[in-house]
């Protein structure tokens, strides 16, 4: 790991005379963070990461035997923790596609002159800007078979869409639509301002079709930040906990972060759920490392 | 744009426009839905078909502030009497509770939770964006080896899923007696947001120009006093925008403070949830809790309309 270490600075010697030298006031201005980090980030997981191998749980006074490998085997071999694995996974298709649908779409609708747009666009991002736990607690309300707005205006009747385990998955991810599609219309339509207008013009001159020129010249041109917004959405949906955990309490939404919280606090098993804990890190910051590429990428344009 | 436009392309706008238009009301039906909850009268509040125009009353408010007790029939005549008039709001909708206790008013769990939300978010927010812009500045201005690798170290920290995070945490803090307390939740909140007050400081002080520190350098100041009297105000906007999303992060967090609080550190997120329970819930009320709750984030939205873009991109898009 790379550490702080003097180098040369750019800085006049005459000022650097006076008072802390630059080498001082860096160190002074990047230790102290970098340190906060690692006490209160990397060191817990270092902790959590002896216990993967013990057989510990935080509900009993038992002292934690050492027991190898034994509990990653037998997660990797768990049919039921796979099955979680593949409820995430199916939540974070139906999830991030429905938002770049609906963000991508709504992105290509604003992309032009529209009274009040300032406005509208500001009003469309509130919800991405609630707390997820309380956003799911009112869909609940509006997802209530009785009483609940969303099957009155659909005229769907007394349709269950939280107790039906076929369903609930997708009310889930319905109420995550709503939440996040302003996230990646944000950014699309960021893409889209910046697209210049002479290709456009020119592709007129040229008789283009709509088609010919929304994937040969918009899209090209705007899928490096749509590929963020992907990347983005796709991670933080990989983790999701707040809204299916507030939601619902069926198997079928039962995502890995819920499997995890519940296996450390409801089940104590602690030593366990250290060692998945451990899975999902390495899954998130695989995820995370193609993130920050794109990130950079866009930054150097 | 001074371009002549053909009549289909003015159709065409039109028809987007209307689209715009429906899609945004659809967006704000839900918020709309749960702010006019907040004002209905119980009765009107699970109707079928759903009501739309009613008398607004401020009876939930009155409700979510108070300690409550079911009666089993209408208060009686003296009680009606000596109540203060915004207890008679509540007898005055059809409603048979009472506020508990002998005669002295006793506050219910929430403006407590609320409390708890302010201090946890503004405390963590002060030490965030603090640290956050030393660093910033130290990672802008000065040549640090690996900057890139330990730049992403930082970013990683912040991709971390709480609840990894917290079964460590939860054992390190009952260890030393963290459990349940405003610090407890302070400091997980610092470490969340102090990678993205990092990433978000550092693009803006790029912005300003090194030349500014120079010229005073060369007038005699400091490096530190030319960072506190000129980086400092010319990165007010940054930091401003900065720290409202750093509040706007930690006031709606729920997994930590699920897992590390219970009662007397408990912040709003895991409470408001915790009131549909068992039986009949009171719509109205958790409504009107859920309303004071999104109001500061509603208007924080608004301030921070033109950094939104940024903000959620970590910076790598400027407007």
């Amino acid at each position: 790991m790379a550490t702080v270490v003097m180098t040369s600075l750019d800085s006049k010697s005459r000022a650097a005379s006076r008072g802390l030298s630059d080498i001082k006031i860096r160190n002074l201005f990047i230790i102290p963070t970098i340190l906060f980090l690692i006490v209160f980030n990397i060191f817990p997981l270092i902790y959590s990461l002896g216990y993967s191998f013990t057989d510990f749980r935080a509900s009993t006074n038992a002292p934690a035997t050492f027991v190898g490998l034994q509990n990653y085997r037998e997660l990797l071999n768990d049919p039921f923790i796979w099955a979680n694995f593949a409820i995430t996974a199916k939540y974070v298709i139906v999830s991030v596609t429905g938002q770049v649908v609906v963000g991508f779409g709504t992105a290509m609708l604003l992309n032009r002159e529209i009274p009040f747009k300032g406005f509208i666009t500001t009003l469309l991002l509130l919800p991405m800007m609630l707390s997820m736990a309380v956003v799911g607690l009112f869909w609940k309300l509006l997802y209530d078979p009785s009483f609940g707005i969303i099957n009155y205006a659909l005229g769907l009747g007394s349709f269950e869409w939280l107790a039906n385990p076929e369903m609930a998955l997708y009310a889930v991810a319905i109420t995550d639509i709503w939440m996040w599609s302003p996230f990646v219309m944000l950014l699309s339509l960021a893409g889209l301002s910046a697209v210049p207008r002479h290709l456009y013009e020119a592709a007129a001159i040229d008789r283009a079709g709509p088609f010919y020129t929304f994937f040969r010249i918009t899209l090209p041109l705007v899928a490096p930040i749509l590929m963020i917004a992907i990347i983005f959405r796709t991670m933080e949906a990989f983790k999701t906990f707040d809204l299916a955990y507030i939601l619902t309490s069926q198997p079928t939404t039962e995502v890995i972060s819920i499997r995890l919280y519940k296996m450390a606090f409801q089940e104590w098993q602690t030593g366990r759920s250290c060692a998945l804990a451990y899975i999902v890190l390495i899954m998130v910051l695989a995820i995370t490392n193609i993130y920050v590429k794109y990130l950079n990428r866009v930054k150097e344009r | 744009m001074a371009a002549v436009q053909t009549r289909s392309e003015r159709a065409l706008n039109r028809l987007a426009i209307a689209a715009v238009l429906v899609i945004t009301l659809l967006f704000l039906a839900p918020i709309y839905w749960i702010t006019s909850t907040a004002f209905k009268p119980r009765n009107l509040a699970t109707t079928i078909p759903p009501t739309v125009v009613f008398q607004p009353e401020i009876s939930p408010f009155v409700k979510l502030f108070t300690k409550r007790s079911q009666l089993r029939s209408a208060p009686e005549p003296e009680v009606y009497a000596a109540a203060p008039w915004w207890e008679r709001l509540v007898f005055d909708g059809g409603e048979k509770v009472v506020r508990s206790g002998r005669g002295e008013v006793q506050l219910s769990g929430y403006p407590n939770r609320f409390m708890n939300s302010l201090i946890v978010a503004i405390t963590s927010t002060v030490l965030a964006v603090g640290m956050g812009t030393f660093t910033a500045y130290g990672f802008s201005r000065f040549k640090v080896k690996g900057e890139a690798d330990l730049l992403f170290f930082i970013l990683s920290t912040r991709m971390l899923p709480p609840v990894v995070v917290a079964i460590p945490m939860f054992l390190m803090y009952r260890a030393v007696g963290l459990n349940d307390t405003h610090w407890g939740l302070i400091i997980l909140y610092t470490a969340f947001n102090l990678s993205f007050s990092v990433w978000l400081m550092k693009g803006f002080i790029d912005e300003i120009p090194k030349e500014y520190e120079e010229a005073a350098l060369v007038d005699g100041y400091t490096r530190l006093e030319a960072f506190f009297k000129i980086v400092l105000p010319e990165a007010a906007t940054g930091i401003a925008a900065t720290a409202v999303f750093c509040f706007i992060t930690a006031w709606n967090e729920y997994a930590f403070a699920l897992i590390m609080t219970n009662r007397r550190a408990q912040t709003a997120p895991p409470f408001i949830p915790s009131q549909v329970g068992s039986g009949l819930p009171d719509w109205t009320v958790i409504a009107a809790g859920t309303f004071l709750f999104l109001l500061p984030v509603a208007i924080f939205t608004f301030l921070l309309r033109n950094h939104l873009l940024r903000g959620m991109s970590f910076g790598a898009i400027r407007k």
